[in-house]
């Protein structure tokens, strides 16, 4: 039984895409980052498809403020008279554009310093290590709160505004990352080969943090829609581009709460759980790619499963069949 | 020593970058800042008051380096200027008054989701996969992915407006005198009760993850195997051995989050209404009471790096290894 959940079996294709990309592979098979992959297709989806889903200006007026739901609008109005449900469906568009864009612009500037700081070191390692520790230890969210009131809001500088606040962590992993792999023989190989840094830093040692990239990428996209919605609820950002922050803002200063129209703000608050769920789900799978021990005990308690047989507290150890 | 001298210089460092940022950002504007600031009442000024602003706001036709000297000797003089929106109350007083409502959120959520966080990740870890484990991290890792401000508007709506049982705004009861009455403490408490719930709801995850992830590696030390082999009691094992090491990076952790206190509030209380810092924050935000703002961002930096700055000294004293270093 063990083998037979252990064993990737022989592929079909001609293109061995698990031998490929063992990290993909591994995601796919984690029941909890699966479900969160579906989550976060379906939520990414909605947000593509809104103009078909709910077509015309989610802004409209369209009856009076507040209204419970009804057949017409199926999760009512809100204090502005415009249909709830367009709201929510459009929101997740700039939500979730805004958390994308903010983890793709940090990971590229977390990447390409980390890898600098790391493979160069010296001088430029001592400064851009103290840059990156000044960020991190400067509150965030008043700096964001600050960067958001001077500055014109719009998705743009709201990206901007997030993405600098949330690079410097992720680039001292990449750093920490560079600077061990940089010791690794095949480095050490390329270096006698007489390859250069450029092929060093892309083919030799990038390839070999794509797990940690994918794994930032995900976690800062939930950093993203978080602080964007948090931005958007104090009313910083555009209040015209509808998101899942704009509508909490709404509701919160409608007077729906007082008038107990819960149906304005429990959906988009839902949808900001939702996914951040769904994207924490899927960087579980990525634990077990940089941690094999988590790995190793759910394989072993896969292995367990209907015999007698019982765990011990020390790591377990398996082999996996090739 | 070396090492404690080392983390003062970069915190002076960091205190720096944030007082030059505070000092750049506002004469970023487009424009003439103080037109900006004023928006459409500026209109309505006279040449005069407007050149009165400039003046108050350090906007003078100066040099930018005389300008950053008067700013910084100002800040060290410890003169943040005067709040527009409390005229004529100077920023410091502003800020003295929220600070301890801050404290009082802050401090109580911490110990009490920094003691209940660890309880349910050393039994989590100790009872793996037992029922315990299964259900309470990932129920509070759930509630934890959810918007702080969206579960405090939760509560607002059901306990504070549907059931009644909890007032939706405030620190304490208006027009009760404050004082050392029973009336008035409980009073407090009793405002305190829905954010206090909220915060400590958002920030229990932390110290479940941390802590349950550092139990599971510790006990796959062979001291532990050793300790059991010996016959020890489990609760000994469980706390004397294993949660006694785990425990360790929880106090960095700490010092984070006690840092975190005077910013990490900021949407609940502004939920709640309750007259902390980032109560105040946001409402500067709102009135573009551009001196309040900058004031509480210096402020709250300050804090959070002589926070930090205190738990490097507490390290060294309680990990030789920093010592050694």
């Amino acid at each position: 039984m063990a083998e037979q959940t252990l064993s990737p079996g022989p592929s079909r294709a001609g293109f061995d895409w698990k031998r490929r990309f063992p990290w993909a592979h591994i995601i796919l098979r984690h029941p909890q980052a699966r479900i969160g992959l579906v989550i976060v297709l379906l939520l990414a989806a909605m947000g593509v498809f809104a103009p078909l889903l709910v077509p015309g200006d989610p802004n409209d007026f369209v009856a009076i403020p507040n209204r419970a739901p009804s057949a017409e609008y199926p999760l009512g109005t809100d204090p502005l008279g415009r249909n709830e449900l367009a709201l929510v469906v459009w929101g997740a568009r700039e939500s979730l554009a805004i958390g994308f864009g903010t983890a793709a612009v940090a990971i590229l500037v977390a990447t390409v310093v980390g890898m600098i700081a790391g493979y160069f070191g010296g001088l430029l390692d001592d400064v851009l290590v103290l840059i990156m520790n000044l960020f991190l230890v400067i509150p965030g969210l008043p700096l964001l709160i600050l960067l958001a009131a001077y500055l014109r809001p719009s998705t743009a500088t709201v990206i901007l505004a997030l993405a600098l606040t949330g690079w410097a962590f992720h680039a001292r992993i990449i750093r920490a990352v560079t600077l061990s792999l940089r010791e690794k023989d095949y480095v050490a190989a390329a270096i006698v080969a007489g390859e250069g840094n450029l092929h060093i830093i892309f083919r030799q040692i990038l390839p070999n943090m794509i797990n940690l990239i994918v794994g930032g990428f995900i976690g800062t996209s939930i950093y993203g829609i978080a602080a964007s919605t948090a931005l958007a609820f104090l009313g910083l950002t555009d209040m015209e581009a509808v998101s899942w922050g704009t509508n909490l803002f709404y509701a919160q200063n409608g007077n729906s709460l007082l008038l107990g129209a819960w149906w304005v703000f429990v959906p988009s608050g839902l949808l900001v759980a939702l996914s951040a769920l769904g994207l924490a789900w899927i960087n579980y799978g990525m634990d077990e790619i940089t941690n094999p021990r988590l790995r190793a005990e759910r394989e072993l308690r896969n292995a367990l499963r209907g015999t007698k047989l019982q765990r011990v507290r020390a790591t377990p150890v398996m082999r996996r069949e090739h | 020593m070396k090492f404690i001298l080392r983390r003062l210089g970069f915190y002076l460092i960091a205190f720096w970058a944030a007082l030059t940022l505070d000092f750049i950002l506002p004469r970023l504007l487009p424009g003439d800042p103080a037109a900006a600031i004023l928006g459409p009442i500026g209109s309505r000024m006279t040449q005069v008051q407007i050149a009165a602003l400039r003046q108050a706001l350090g906007l003078t036709e100066a040099p930018l380096f005389q300008q950053y000297l008067t700013f910084v000797t100002h800040v060290f003089q410890g003169d943040l200027g005067v709040s527009y929106s409390a005229f004529p109350a100077p920023v410091t007083q502003v800020i003295g008054t929220s600070l301890r409502w801050t404290l009082l959120l802050g401090i109580t959520s911490l110990l009490i989701s920094f003691t209940l966080g660890h309880l349910i990740g050393i039994l989590g870890a100790w009872r793996r996969g037992s029922a315990f484990d299964v259900v309470m991290p990932p129920l509070f890792n759930f509630i934890g992915a959810f918007p702080a401000f969206f579960l405090a508007l939760g509560a607002v709506y059901f306990f504070g407006m549907q059931l009644k049982w909890f007032p939706i705004a405030h620190a304490a009861k208006d027009h009760l005198p404050p004082g050392w009455t029973v009336e008035y403490i409980g009073s407090v408490l009793h405002h305190l009760a829905l954010p206090l719930t909220v915060s400590v709801l958002v920030n229990l995850q932390v110290w479940i993850q941390t802590m349950r992830n550092n139990m599971v590696s510790v006990l796959a030390e062979d001291y532990i195997t050793m300790a059991e082999a010996k016959g020890l009691t489990q609760n000994r094992i469980m706390f004397g051995y294993a949660a006694r090491n785990a425990f360790l990076p929880s106090i960095t952790g700490f010092g984070i989050f006690l840092g975190s206190i005077l910013s990490g509030q900021v949407l609940i209380e502004q939920v709640f209404a309750y007259p902390g810092l980032g109560y105040l924050l946001t409402k500067a935000v709102g009135a573009r009471d551009y001196p309040l703002m900058g004031g509480l961002f210096l402020g709250i930096t300050a804090g959070v790096l002589l926070v930090n700055f205190l738990v490097d000294i507490v390290y060294t004293w309680v990990d030789p290894r920093v010592r050694a270093e």
